[in-house]
């Protein structure tokens, strides 16, 4: 799949903006006035700026109201839903906790799980996928949700809770490059199944329909890059995951812990990139690749 | 609503037979000359004479080469186009509700004026059956032109769509496959239609007829109905040849 950097940049940093505010709606760290301003703030530019950011890949930005009527069936319209209802209800929140150094513990648990099932909608957006084995699998899911709540408590500076959770999300991500490395030939859509043309012999490419590229290939048969694709784990594995945790293990300071976030969001950014860059679409196996 | 019809009452689509399909791309031209003047945007080409051309496309044929086990190797011709699924995953994915599966047939249409060209209809086809045009930033698929099937401006053997009424080969063909006498159901049963990736669950509408195996490339000599009167009767030959091979075993 093509790595569009408005979408890798929007589901890394709003996955860290919810997380930032689900350790904030359940009053970790209950901080109020200026202290507790600057938190939302930060858990706001990342979340809104995710949003704004996956807003560029769309053809008709315009009409980008409807996307909030299909919350029934489509987990993209749910997930412009949970990511509104989350920013409304936080903001509501953080009125009291920044102006009337209040704690609306209801509305602050209501935010927090509302920013949960936010990164939820975003990740099955993905695991839905049926067409994109790697992204197919409950660990999907599982890794966004561990990722946005490990950022969230590094920013939030719940240290504890960082390293219990970044630590849970390496090893998620390990167990995703597993399973993920399996996932095509374990959904068994090959080439002989694509064309029915499987009973006969070997099935192989002989001509593409045109002379040049099109939006098939462009968007979803995304080769390129992906002989770095090892190399780029191990720096997405020590950066996103290691390093934080090593600075945390260290002594916990502000300067550690700004290094820590800024490792953690670099190696992060470079799994999301792998996350597209790696993924295989069935549709490939029509032109013989995948 | 991007929610699936249950059932639909006609399941209008096509059978595409790769047996007889000649790999002409004359589908490919009349279904871009049809669809590109009407339902919805058109079918836009960038730089379509320069170095790198590419366009928008809702039917493509790919070939293929199908090697036996053992015998000769076979070219398939393969026209691709979508395949209007009673289990369409584009349709649920659509945030907007501009993708749609119509009730009354089964058609799968993109309101145009709704689409916000997000993509993710073509990222859950499994077919490559959408493909985003370059100019009008919305989403593009086949209709089973909608706009001739039921079209009384047109001439009666026209209403069927373009790629079925240009086909020289008459490897396309178009009709209810819901209904169980209909020609193009018999022609499944006849023929043995298949579904394209049925693993993925999608239940397509669209069938495909297999192409018949070539088989008989080794079998020649069979067809000659004197041959066991022709039959050789020994192995060894006489004469100078006997006398030949005698003396070329020996040196």
């Amino acid at each position: 799949m093509y790595p569009a950097p408005s979408i890798i940049a929007f589901s890394t940093l709003s996955g860290l903006g919810f997380g930032l505010m689900f350790w904030l709606g359940i009053g970790m760290p209950g901080s109020t006035g200026l202290v507790a301003f600057v938190f939302f703030a930060i858990a706001y530019v990342l979340a809104g700026a995710g949003l704004i950011a996956s807003t560029f890949h769309l053809g008709h930005p315009e009409r980008a109201l409807l996307a909030f009527t299909q919350w029934r069936s489509s987990w993209l319209s749910r997930e412009a839903v949970g990511a509104v209802a989350a920013l409304a209800v936080m903001g509501l929140y953080a009125i009291g906790r920044v102006f009337f150094a209040a704690s609306w513990i209801p509305i602050g648990w209501l935010g927090a799980a509302l920013s949960l099932m936010t990164v939820l909608t975003t990740s099955m957006i993905y695991a839905q996928m049926k067409t994109v084995p790697r992204w197919r699998s409950p660990l999907t899911p599982a890794l966004y949700l561990a990722l946005s709540l490990g950022g969230g408590a590094l920013l939030a500076g719940q240290v504890t809770w960082a390293l219990l959770l970044i630590g849970m999300a390496g090893l998620l991500q390990l167990a995703w490059w597993w399973h993920g490395d399996r996932a095509f030939s374990d959904a068994g859509t090959t080439m002989a199944s694509a064309t029915g043309l499987g009973h006969i012999g070997r099935v192989s490419a002989f001509e593409p329909p045109h002379t040049g590229p099109n939006y098939l290939l462009r968007e979803m048969v995304y080769v390129v890059g992906r002989k770095h694709a090892f190399k780029l784990r191990i720096i997405a594995f020590v950066l996103g995951y290691a390093l934080p945790l090593a600075f945390l293990l260290v002594t916990f300071s502000h300067w550690m812990g700004l290094l820590a976030v800024l490792s953690h969001i670099t190696g992060i950014l470079a799994s999301r990139w792998l996350f597209f860059a790696e993924a295989e679409h069935v549709v490939g196996l029509y032109y013989g690749k995948r | 609503m991007t929610s699936l019809p249950d059932s639909t009452e006609r399941k209008l689509g096509l059978v595409i037979d790769l047996d007889t399909c000649v790999g002409c791309h004359a589908c490919v031209v009349s279904c871009k000359g049809w669809n590109t003047e009407n339902y919805g945007a058109p079918l836009s080409d960038q730089t379509p004479y320069g170095a790198d051309p590419s366009g928008t496309f809702l039917n493509r044929v790919h070939s293929y080469e199908v090697q036996p086990a053992q015998g000769a190797a076979q070219l398939v011709h393969f026209p691709k186009s979508c395949l209007h699924c009673d289990n369409a995953p584009c349709v649920t994915v659509c945030p907007t509700g501009a993708s749609y599966k119509r009730q009354e047939d089964g058609i799968v249409l993109v309101n145009e004026d709704a689409c916000i060209g997000c993509g993710l209809c073509a990222w859950a086809c499994p077919y490559g059956a959408r493909e985003m045009d370059a100019a009008s930033k919305v989403m593009k698929k086949c209709t089973l032109c909608v706009d001739r099937i039921y079209n009384e401006n047109l001439p009666e053997i026209d209403r069927v769509p373009a790629c079925v009424r240009t086909c020289p080969s008459n490897a396309r063909h178009f009709g209810d496959l819901a209904d169980p006498d209909s020609d193009v159901s018999r022609l499944v049963v006849a023929r043995g239609g298949m579904d394209l990736m049925p693993e993925q669950g999608t239940a397509p509408v669209n069938k495909y007829l297999p192409p018949r195996i070539k088989d008989r490339l080794d079998r020649i000599d069979d067809a000659d109905v004197l041959e066991p009167f022709l039959d050789v009767v020994t192995d060894q030959p006489k004469g100078f040849l006997g006398w030949l091979d005698k003396a070329l075993d020996k040196i």
